[in-house]
């Protein structure tokens, strides 16, 4: 139990797939100027990022793995997350057509989220069984949204501020994620495994 | 409930969030009793000095008004009249400047006292409690009385308040710096306070009665308990002072611990609010009959020598105020309406006192610096702290500078009351409440434009409907109209059979025309043919035109007489022009005569811009139709005279013909014209096609030439008879016509102005290009 | 013999994800998202014709088929902002082609110059216009958008376009732009008597 608790610790906070892995970094930037689309993009990413992680679980173990096929895994993973992806998409314009157009192209664009297939992939690599696959997966998604959530409060506040020219817009954000990192790198060590 | 009236009795507060203890700086005027002032020498009015509605003016300029005497008067309810505050006559009703820190005029009215200050008829009232309700009432509204304690808010809407009412709380906390003017009133007048509370108790009935008055004021407390001592149900309460406790969503929670929720009223938690002037005006009002015509105003700042609290009438200039108290002109004059804390500048100070003005202050520089310090906000959060409605001005003033209209909305911005706490402790000196107040009014403006968007729409989108509808209606009447007329032509009566054969020979004719030009352009070049379609075209186009005018012309004004000789002196130059061209070829003669018509169509346009209007009228009217009839006569005869070497025998015909026709009156000559065109025609036509097949071209090339010949005839006999006529109506036309063509000459005067500024225009743009 | 192997499970794979996709389309089909509408509800409604198109649905239909967002005169900045953030588009500054002026505007008919023509009636988008023919015409102006398609029409060119007055209930603080007295009669006075400059603060 303690195995998994301190997994979902390390995966949210000391190994932050954002600021730690520098994985993800395309949506990070991209939809975290509102905190209501940085919100709709957690819980889309959350889902798309567990459910990929278990189905990529399944399909490895099951199809791949017992067929000598493992070479084939970024290939089998990639189709299942754009399934899964693709999926989300359609469930979220039924459930939430706002959201679905505040997201706009960045809800397909997940599939190309290198998170998403690092979790996959760093599944696979580190011999995760099923149910660490899932919190990791899982965990994966926390952080990824508690970082998204914080920095886009931190641009909204910035869009108001008084930034000086030469820093206005992507800049100023580029420097903030950059000290939100540093911040970040201060959890190593918190856990050890 | 009873635990608040427990507490209330214990004298145990609630405390509102936030609050600030600027100093208090009331002790220039607080020791000086209210001292009555001269009579100003002008009295400025604004007809509206409320939250609501101007009443209709009943007295005009010149007038002479009584001391109390109602100005404007209403039925609207949000409308409160104006009365005179002394006796003297109305100088003048205009726009104005006006109290308001815009700077903006308004209507006004301007009181010249004559001094002796005659009071009108006033019916005191004895007992009122005698009274309904609703005649108390409305005796509050017929005397004006608005909320004085700065609102300005109609009394009697509040007072018409239909749930149960538990608490009345009579304001008197008065907790913004410098002011006393309640303070000195409580004093001074504190039996007929409690008199007005009485009878506010009898109109509304309320559970209890609480008398806020802030502890700064012992003598005003001591006065009050005084008067209030004998009634049961009012209790006065002592609060602590702190700005703004004045304010109605904080005095409230302070009393009685309840909070107003946002965009709801006070009475909806059964409570009613009244400034203690209000009081004092209403018990003048009901039993005295005293309408709001003066108020105390406290004079104030270190530029004034003698601050003091002055029983001022409404509509006296500040200026007069100033001078009263000694105001030293400073060199930067800086005039505040109001406190300091939530009065305005006063843009220009000859403006008049208004119901809601309790302040004058006129501070020197040093006292309230009127400098622009501010800097960037240092995100310390101060204003947070001191906010009484609990809102976060740092966020508002963030998104209220990047106008960011939805999240201020989202942030509660039109909860704030401006109270200025926030703008006060602000160490960047960020005026803060200027922000929000454009933040407010942008907003605003956003929402009326998005109602008129949607109503724009909904209008747009209805006018759609409508034509789309009325094509569908046209369609169907089209549609049935055909049907009909395939229906009456298929049928086997006489009238189809002429119809039909009406059709058939149009058919012909338009066959004719069209072999006639084809043999034309085998022989001559392009542009003549076109010219010469044009001016056969033109020239029947023309007959129906003089037909048309002709039947008008029996309604036309005079003077055509001067205007058919000068049309047809360019008519006729252009006629012996065109004869003077060595013309073999009728088409040539044609084109002549096509040029011709137009440059003289343009000498008396150009003659008739300069002319009057009236006669402008007459001449382009009657010239177009006139220069239309001489020159197609004169291009017409040239063609004939061509012609006629060919067809003598054919025309002496059509002539015979042509004279019967004109010996008609106008209108039937007009229809007899078109009718035996087209009979002749159709004879002609049916004749040939009946006789001669082989020659039938030739023929038909004749009986066009033929009709052009008839039309010339007929044409020359209607111009003759036209002129005729007119020389013996000249003298009847003016006495007869003038009223029905008066509007036609508008009309035609009208269109002709605006030709000529389009003429102009195009003159103007060919000279600059 | 691996390849085929490979190219089989991937193959089902596809089949079994793409039947569960088809699936899920068909299960949670929604309408044909009201993006026009969308649109159109953030256009000023004044059916101008600016944009060079007749009327806001039609401008709001072009935006959703890739047209320019900053076309809209009346709308202003304000629109092209909401439009770009809908559109997800960058935000464009309006088109120069367009008048300086748009202050709001509402027409007026000089009625002594009017003849009654009805030209102008038919002119307007949104019926604001009273009147028949052969009788006064006269402009609704609160239903005006301001969008002068009836100057045009016109015969006798009585209509023109005045600016809505600036009243103490729609004045909207702008305290740097109140008319300023000068009195330069006092001597002791340093400079001259400014009243306003008042709260002279940072104009927005």
């Amino acid at each position: 139990m303690t195995d998994y608790l301190l997994l979902l610790v390390g995966t949210v906070l000391v190994n932050n797939f954002v600021l730690v892995k520098f994985l993800g970094l395309c949506p990070f930037m991209g939809v975290s100027s509102r905190v209501e689309t940085a919100i709709g993009m957690s819980f889309a990413t959350t889902f798309v990022m567990t459910l990929a992680s278990l189905l990529s679980y399944l399909v490895n173990s099951y199809i791949l793995a017992p067929l000598g096929l493992e070479y084939l895994i970024t290939m089998a993973f990639i189709l299942v997350i754009a399934v899964v992806v693709q999926f989300t998409e359609v469930v979220v314009h039924k459930t939430s057509a706002s959201l679905y157009r505040t997201l706009g192209i960045f809800l397909p664009l997940i599939t190309t989220n290198c998170a998403v297939l690092g979790v996959a992939l760093l599944n696979f690599y580190q011999q995760h069984n099923f149910f660490e696959s899932i919190i990791y997966g899982f965990g994966a998604a926390v952080g990824f949204s508690l970082v998204l959530i914080m920095f886009s409060a931190m641009r909204e506040k910035l869009a108001n501020a008084d930034v000086p020219t030469p820093f206005k817009g992507p800049a100023i954000a580029m420097i903030t994620a950059g000290l939100m990192s540093l911040a970040f790198m201060g959890f190593t060590g918190l856990v050890k495994f | 409930m009873s635990s608040i009236i427990s507490r209330i009795k214990k004298g145990q507060w609630w405390k509102f969030h936030g609050g600030i203890h600027p100093p208090q700086q009331k002790h220039f005027t607080y020791n000086k009793p209210i001292r009555n002032i001269a009579m100003p020498e002008e009295l400025i009015l604004p007809l509206k000095q409320h939250i609501g509605q101007k009443g209709e003016l009943i007295v005009s300029v010149g007038d002479k008004v009584l001391k109390g005497q109602p100005l404007t008067q209403s039925h609207h309810p949000m409308a409160v009249p104006i009365h005179a505050p002394t006796s003297g006559t109305v100088k003048a009703i205009h726009d104005a400047p006006v109290a308001h820190p815009s700077g903006f005029n308004e209507p006004c009215l301007f009181l010249e006292p004559d001094g002796n200050d005659t009071w009108k008829k006033r019916v005191l009232c004895e007992n009122y409690q005698q009274l309904s309700h609703q005649a108390i009432i409305d005796k509050i509204a017929n005397a004006g009385i608005a909320g004085m304690g700065g609102a300005g808010f109609p009394s009697h809407i509040k007072l018409n308040t239909k749930p149960e009412i538990e608490f009345l709380i009579i304001n008197g906390a008065e907790c913004e710096p410098y002011i006393t003017a309640d303070d000195l009133l409580m004093r001074e007048h504190c039996n007929t306070i409690v008199e007005g509370i009485k009878i506010l108790d009898y109109i509304l009935k309320p559970q209890h009665i609480l008398i806020a008055i802030e502890d700064n004021k012992p003598e005003a407390i001591k006065a009050i308990q005084q008067a209030s001592a004998n009634e049961n149900n009012i209790q006065v309460c002592v609060i602590p002072t702190k700005y703004p406790t004045g304010g109605e969503k904080q005095l409230i929670k302070t009393l009685t611990g309840q909070e107003v929720p946002h965009g709801a009223l006070p009475n909806s938690l059964g409570i009613v609010m009244q400034n203690v002037a209000t009081c004092f005006a209403i018990a003048e009002a009901v039993i005295d009959d005293i309408p709001l015509i003066r108020r105390v105003v406290t004079v104030t700042g270190k530029a004034v020598e003698k601050p003091q609290n002055v029983w001022a009438l409404l509509g006296t200039p500040v200026k007069h105020l100033l001078t009263q108290c000694q105001y030293q002109p400073q060199p930067k004059e800086h005039l505040i309406m109001g406190g300091p804390m939530m009065g305005f500048s006063l843009p220009n100070s000859y403006v008049g006192i208004i119901k809601t003005t309790n302040c004058i202050l006129a501070p020197t520089a040093k006292e309230i610096p009127n400098e622009d310090n501010e800097v960037e906000c240092i995100r310390c959060g101060q204003c947070a702290d001191v906010c009484p409605s609990q809102l976060l001005p740092q966020e508002l003033q963030w998104h209220a500078k990047a106008k960011n209209y939805d999240q201020l909305t989202k942030y509660n911005l039109f909860d704030c009351i401006e109270c200025g706490a926030c703008a006060y402790v602000c160490p960047s000196q960020i005026p803060l409440v200027y922000y929000y107040r454009i933040a407010k009014a942008e907003i605003r403006y956003q929402q009326q434009q998005e109602l008129k968007a949607e109503k724009a729409k909904a209008r747009f989108e209805a006018r759609k409907k409508r034509l789309a509808l009325e094509k569908i209606k046209r369609e169907e009447k089209h549609r049935k109209a055909a049907e009909a007329r395939r229906a009456a032509m298929n049928s086997n009566s006489a009238e189809a059979q002429s119809a039909k054969s009406a059709v058939a020979a149009a058919l012909a004719r338009a066959k004719a025309k069209k072999a006639q030009t084809a043999e034309q352009q085998e022989s001559s070049k392009s542009q003549e043919n076109i010219v010469e379609k044009n001016t056969s075209d033109k020239k029947s186009a023309v007959a129906a035109a003089i037909a048309r005018a002709k039947a008008k012309k029996s309604k036309t004004a005079p003077k055509v007489e001067e205007v058919v000789e000068k049309t047809n002196k360019p008519a006729k130059a252009a006629a012996t022009q065109q004869e003077a061209v060595p013309a073999v070829d009728s088409k040539k003669a044609q084109v002549a005569a096509a040029i011709a018509r137009a440059k003289a169509k343009k000498e008396t346009q150009n003659k008739t811009t300069k002319t009057t209007k009236t006669t402008k009228a007459d001449q382009t009217k009657s010239s177009n139709t006139t220069t239309a009839k001489p020159d197609a006569t004169k291009a017409t005869k040239t063609v004939t005279k061509k012609t006629a070497e060919k067809q003598k025998a054919t025309s002496k015909k059509t002539q015979s013909k042509a004279k019967p026709a004109a010996s008609t009156t106008k209108k039937v000559t007009a229809k007899a014209k078109a009718a035996p065109k087209r009979t002749t025609a159709n004879q002609k036509v049916t004749k040939d096609t009946k006789t001669n097949d082989n020659e039938k071209t030739n023929n038909i090339a004749v009986t066009s030439a033929e009709n052009a010949e008839i039309k010339a005839q007929k044409i020359k006999a209607a111009v003759a008879k036209a002129k005729a006529k007119k020389a013996a109506e000249t003298n009847d036309a003016n006495n007869q016509n003038t009223q029905e063509s008066d509007k036609k000459q508008r009309i035609a005067a009208a269109i002709a102005k605006a030709k000529a500024k389009k003429q102009q225009l195009n003159q103007q743009q060919q000279e600059s290009t | 013999m691996t390849i085929v192997l490979a190219i089989l499970v991937l193959g089902g794979i596809s089949l079994l994800f793409g039947a569960l996709l088809g699936y899920a389309a068909v299960k949670f089909k929604v309408e044909a998202d009201p993006l026009v509408d969308q649109l159109d509800a953030l256009l000023p409604q004044t059916q101008c014709g600016q944009c060079g198109y007749p009327g806001c649905k039609p401008y709001a239909e072009a935006i959703a088929n890739g047209e320019a967002i900053n076309k809209c005169a009346p709308g202003g900045e304000d629109t092209i902002k909401k439009i770009a953030d809908l559109m997800g588009v960058d935000v464009q500054p309006l088109d120069e082609s367009h008048a300086e002026d748009n202050s709001p505007k509402v027409a007026f008919i000089i009625e002594e110059d009017c003849i009654g023509c009805t030209k102008c009636i038919q002119a307007c988008p949104v019926d604001a216009i009273i009147g028949a023919a052969k009788q006064m015409h006269t402009i609704i102006a609160d239903e005006c958008t301001g969008c002068d398609l009836c100057v045009a029409p016109c015969p006798v060119d009585c209509i023109k376009m005045i600016p809505i007055k600036q009243t103490t209930q729609n004045w909207q603080w702008h305290l740097n732009r109140i008319a300023i007295t000068e009195i330069h009669d006092d001597e002791n006075l340093d400079d001259s008597n400014k009243h306003q400059d008042n709260n002279k603060v940072k104009a927005s």
